[in-house]
């Protein structure tokens, strides 16, 4: 399974890398939606489909908003010309990379098998949460029992998301 | 906004209620299947948007929608955090408490309070999504060409 989440993980960082590459703005949505489609993929892999049909759902729902706006503005990216001393950049990219090479390695030396490791925390949670909560959907036992404050602030985030997006994209009041 | 050609309008008619009924039955069968309050409520704001982009509408409707869903969800917020305080009155005193009778695990009317919460946020979230696109469409029919 290793191997295939490497294969995957591969294909979405060539995802992402074309995303900012591509001079066409819709091949460039288009290739953001690799990286999302992978995820999931990923996801189910790991045996998690809740957060695969969320996942899903969000990426079908983000690109078609995308899709729409580029094909309603422009094709072609504007302020194209940012950098022009690429040498200096190249440099700082090799030594972010070396750093981050360089704590990877350490850190993952700590960690366990993937998907193999749980938490002292997430073994009381497993133990008997159907008889405690009632449900027999861990998540949503998990999301809605015992971490009942986090669900609530998530539905407070989007409310306040839509309170953003409505005060930008108004012109009525404006000036 | 225009809409779209016939066979879109033809081939919505018959999926959009599909995915209205599959969003239902993710958001009622949290607490027993994979999915839940955010995934159902993703697929219903998805059949939602699927009717607009495919039949369009006139500015007024659209913009009578528009608040129309906002009380909804408000409503829904309002009502989620109207039941986690519920459950400072019964039982043990804790915010969150799931206060209603547990049930047999795998009924579908079990759990106390969790399908409650899923139905609210299942809600909430269908409608902020369908408010963030219809705002998006309202400030392109308003901006000046």
């Amino acid at each position: 399974m290793e191997i295939a989440l490497s294969i995957i993980t591969g294909l979405m960082i060539l995802g992402a890398l074309y995303a900012i590459h591509a001079k066409d703005l819709l091949s460039s949505v288009i290739a953001c939606g690799i990286v999302g489609y992978s995820l999931v993929i990923c996801f189910l892999l790991l045996k998690a489909p809740d957060l695969a049909i969320v996942q899903i759902v969000v990426d079908t729902i983000t690109l078609i908003i995308m899709v729409a706006v580029v094909l309603d503005s422009s094709r072609e990216e504007q302020f194209s010309k940012l950098d022009t001393n690429g040498y200096i950049s190249a440099v700082t990219a090799m030594v972010i990379i070396v750093v981050l090479l360089y704590f990877f390695a350490v850190s993952i030396q700590n960690l366990d098998v993937l998907g193999k490791s749980t938490l002292r925390m997430a073994e009381h949670y497993i133990e008997g949460a159907a008889q405690k909560t009632g449900s027999a959907n861990l998540v949503t036992g998990v999301v809605f029992d015992f971490r009942g404050y986090d669900t609530m602030g998530e539905a407070v985030v989007l409310v306040t998301a839509v309170l953003g997006v409505l005060t930008i994209l108004r012109l009525k009041g404006k000036k | 906004m225009k809409g779209m050609t016939i066979i879109v309008k033809k081939t919505t008619q018959l999926i959009s209620g599909m995915v209205f009924l599959y969003g239902i039955y993710v958001i009622i069968h949290g607490h027993l299947t994979p999915g839940g309050g955010f995934a159902g409520g993703v697929i219903v704001a998805g059949s939602l948007i699927l009717v607009t982009l495919a039949y369009g509408g006139d500015f007024l409707k659209l913009v009578k929608e528009e608040s129309g869903t906002t009380i909804v969800e408000s409503l829904a917020t309002i009502m989620v955090i109207l039941i986690a305080t519920a459950g400072l009155l019964f039982g043990t005193h804790i915010f969150f408490n799931n206060f209603l009778p547990k049930g047999i695990v795998g009924h579908l009317v079990s759990a106390g309070v969790l399908p409650l919460y899923n139905i609210f946020v299942g809600t909430e979230v269908a409608s902020s999504i369908f408010i963030i696109f219809l705002s998006l469409i309202i400030f392109k029919e308003e901006s000046p060409q």
